[in-house]
């Protein structure tokens, strides 16, 4: 088993474990937003009351969702552990900053994923807490018993025009982050090819900027119609 | 044309180092070093210890020179070393920071010089190909296809002056170890060892020091030569079927 260790111990190793967690991360943002976007159904909030009742009580989303907190814990730690790494790498910086054609957003993934961390622990501390301690919640009962009124507290949260804010600002940071991290995460893995790479860069910035978009869409959106 | 020099004066790595100020009269036809030269004459005749920097064929194929202009390995010149680099690029009056490559695997030797020996290293753990001395073969004995020999011989064009960990925020040596590493890989008599070269040279670009690469491609716009980050991405690909894939 030497070689894992070493493999997982190597500079490219370690990069690896960042593209695959940041490729997983991807890949839940798409289902979170489809899921979150039943906020704009004009049912009251029984359409994303019942689609979080079935997030929460299904035994397999459950399990990917443990996944998923392994997975943002592993993106997170390693990449603290290689941004340290690389500023002890460079040593010093150049007195005149270098004005080339890099993107800025590349340079500073590690304060922007510092961001969007803050930014979950402030997402789940607004609804994931409140459900798991049953601290300020309300329930509704759509005749198969009570279940979480997960729609009120989301327009309880967001009615707050410095949480709304909050968000909008942690959806532009992701944003960023992104628009370098999708299509970095296939060059780490050795995914380049003249045929396919100019697709997944586009598809990258594509979604960069749609992805947080439709997020950014449902705290404007219950901001104004329901404050 | 008047130039005024903030030029990096370090004695030594235990020491230091600051910028010190010159003022320059040079003609727009002179080479980057060539102005550079200019300086330490007039240094000699104030007596004073010129400026040290290195440099050899000054054709832009060795790789000697380096020093970081405006804080770009090379200058701002696209595709261009320092000696190929010339002051008609410059305005007169101009004010010109000068600074060594900076690298914590690179160490000052003196002002502008710095030990790139690392990137000897780097070879040394797998960057060759092993023959059997003999007759020299025949040049054309193993049909190689027109495309792949394009693209060893572009990742061959590497000079290893080190610009690329210059350039690279994190100070990764990537671009220069992918490129050799591409460069023998492509090619059949290169392709044998390649597990093994993969795995040598990036442990011995980890113990060096080198850091991690981020994909920001600030060495593939630094590089004098031109190397593309698809030699990254091929490097990465052989790493990862040495580490996994193979035995």
């Amino acid at each position: 088993m030497k070689w894992l260790a070493n493999f997982f111990t190597s500079s490219i190793g370690r990069k690896f474990i960042m593209s695959l967690t940041g490729i997983f991360l991807i890949l839940f943002l798409i289902v979170h937003l489809i899921g979150n976007l039943q906020l704009l159904s004009s049912d009251g909030g029984r359409a994303f009351n019942e689609y979080t009742e079935f997030m929460s009580t299904n035994a397999l989303i459950q399990t990917i969702a443990k996944g998923n907190y392994v997975f943002i814990l592993a993106h997170a730690i390693i990449g603290i552990m290689l941004y340290f790494k690389n500023k002890a790498a460079k040593g010093s910086k150049y007195a005149v900053a270098a004005k080339n054609d890099t993107s800025w957003a590349s340079k500073n993934m590690a304060i922007l994923g510092g961001i969007i961390f803050a930014f979950i622990l402030m997402h789940m501390g607004h609804f994931w807490l409140k459900f798991k301690t049953n601290s300020g919640v309300s329930y509704v009962d759509y005749g198969d018993g009570q279940i979480i009124d997960a729609y009120a507290s989301v327009v309880t949260v967001m009615s707050n025009p410095i949480w709304m804010a909050c968000y909008i600002i942690g959806l532009i940071v992701l944003a960023f982050h992104l628009w370098h991290g999708f299509a970095s995460a296939f060059q780490t893995l050795g995914l380049r090819h003249k045929k396919y790479t100019p697709i997944i860069e586009g598809v990258g910035k594509i979604y960069a900027i749609v992805v947080p978009l439709g997020f950014a869409i449902l705290p404007l959106y219950i901001f104004f119609t329901q404050s | 044309m008047k130039i005024n020099l903030k030029v990096w004066r370090q004695k030594n790595n235990n020491t230091k180092g600051h910028f010190e100020n010159h003022t320059v009269e040079a003609t727009e036809h002179m080479s980057f070093l060539e102005m550079m030269d200019v300086l330490n004459e007039q240094l000699i005749q104030e007596k004073k210890d010129p400026v040290a920097f290195e440099h050899d064929c000054r054709e832009g194929i060795c790789g000697a020179c380096s020093m970081v202009i405006n804080g770009r390995p090379h200058g701002p010149q696209q595709g261009t070393t320092t000696c190929q680099l010339h002051m008609r690029k410059f305005n007169d009056g101009d004010t010109i920071a000068v600074e060594p490559y900076r690298a914590k695997a690179f160490p000052v030797v003196k002002d502008l010089v710095v030990d790139r020996s690392a990137f000897d290293r780097i070879i040394q753990a797998g960057g060759y190909v092993s023959v059997n001395t003999g007759g020299a073969p025949d040049g054309n004995a193993i049909p190689i296809e027109k495309d792949t020999a394009l693209e060893a011989f572009d990742a061959a064009a590497c000079i290893g002056c080190g610009a690329c960990a210059a350039a690279c925020p994190n100070g990764s040596a990537m671009l220069f170890t992918s490129a050799k590493v591409a460069h023998l890989g492509k090619l059949p008599q290169g392709e044998v060892e390649e597990t093994s070269r993969a795995r040598k040279m990036v442990a011995q670009m980890d113990k060096e020091g080198f850091g991690f690469c981020s994909n920001i491609r600030a060495c593939e716009v630094e590089c004098p030569k031109e190397i593309s980050v698809n030699n990254i991405a091929y490097l990465n690909r052989a790493f990862l079927t040495a580490s996994i894939g193979k035995e």
